[in-house]
C-alpha cells in the first residue's frame, strides 16, 4: 500500500435529478418510451403468432383506458425524442459546409425536424389510403 | 500491422442506436398515434384497420416482417442504449451487470419477435 491519500471528490447520488443535468436525464428517458412501445409492438406480434384469440386480446387491451394512459406517455416521450435528437444532431456530425459557408447548427435542427413533420404527415395520409 | 490494432466493439451498439433513434424520430410519432389511439378507438381511421385478417396479411408479408423486425428491434435497442447509459452514470450497479440487463433484455426480446413472425409463417 502507498501512503498516498487521493481526494475523491464525493458525487451527490441524485445528481441527475437536479438542473443542469435533469435535462440530460429526462431526454435519455425517451429511450424508455421508446422501448416501450417496442415492447408492445412486440406483444402485438406474439398474440398475432398465437391465433385469433389472442389478437383480440391485444386489441382489447389497446382500447383499454390504461393502453390509452400508455400510449399517452408514449407518446409525450416520443415526441421529446423527435425534438432532442434534431436538436442535438448538428452537435453529432461533422461540420457541414456548403460552398465556403458552414451550415448554421439551427438549420440542421431546423431541416431535421421539417423532415419529421413531412414523414408524420406521409405516414398518416398512407394509413388513411390503406384503410379498408 | 492490421493485425495488432484492437478493434472495438462499440459500433456494434452505437449503430443500432443510431439507426434505432433516427427510426423512432421519423416514424415514431405517427405509429403511436396511429396503432395507440386511431386504429383501436376507430378515431380517423376505419374500425377494421387492424382487424385480425389484415394484421395476419401484414405480418406474413417478407415486407411486413421486415418492418415488424425493424421497428421493435431497432427501437429496442435505441431504448437499452439510452437507459444502460443512464443507469451507469447514476451507479445504479456494477457496469457489466447493467450492460447484460439492458442488452440482455434486448437482444432476447429481438429474437422472440423473430421467433414470432416466423411462426406467424409466410
Amino acid at each position: 500500500m502507498s501512503g498516498a491519500r487521493p481526494y475523491i471528490r464525493p458525487i451527490e447520488p441524485l445528481w441527475w435529478a437536479r438542473p443542469p443535468y435533469l435535462a440530460y436525464t429526462l431526454r435519455e428517458a425517451t429511450g424508455v418510451a421508446v422501448a416501450g412501445y417496442a415492447v408492445v409492438l412486440l406483444a402485438g406480434v406474439i398474440s398475432l403468432a398465437s391465433g385469433e384469440g389472442a389478437y383480440q386480446a391485444w386489441l382489447d387491451f389497446l382500447r383499454s383506458p390504461w393502453s390509452l394512459a400508455l400510449h399517452l406517455l408514449f407518446l409525450i416521450g416520443i415526441l421529446a425524442h423527435v425534438w432532442t435528437w434534431f436538436a442535438i444532431m448538428p452537435k453529432t456530425m461533422p461540420r457541414l459546409v456548403i460552398g465556403d459557408r458552414v451550415v448554421p447548427q439551427s438549420w440542421i435542427t431546423a431541416a431535421g425536424l421539417a423532415v419529421a413533420i413531412a414523414s408524420f404527415i406521409v405516414i398518416l395520409l398512407l394509413a388513411k389510403w390503406v384503410q379498408p | 500491422m492490421g493485425a495488432a490494432v484492437k478493434r472495438s466493439i462499440a459500433p456494434l451498439f452505437w449503430l443500432p442506436f443510431g439507426a434505432g433513434g433516427m427510426l423512432a424520430a421519423l416514424i415514431g410519432p405517427a405509429l403511436v398515434l396511429i396503432t395507440g389511439f386511431a386504429a383501436p378507438h376507430a378515431v380517423g381511421l376505419s374500425p377494421g384497420f387492424m382487424s385480425f385478417a389484415r394484421a395476419s396479411a401484414f405480418a406474413q408479408h417478407p415486407l411486413g416482417k421486415l418492418v415488424l423486425l425493424g421497428v421493435i428491434g431497432l427501437f429496442l435497442w435505441h431504448g437499452a442504449e439510452r437507459i444502460y447509459l443512464t443507469l451507469r452514470d447514476m451507479h445504479a450497479g456494477g457496469k457489466l451487470a447493467l450492460m447484460w440487463i439492458c442488452y440482455g433484455s434486448a437482444g432476447a426480446l429481438t429474437c422472440v419477435t423473430v421467433a414470432a413472425l416466423l411462426a406467424i409463417g409466410w
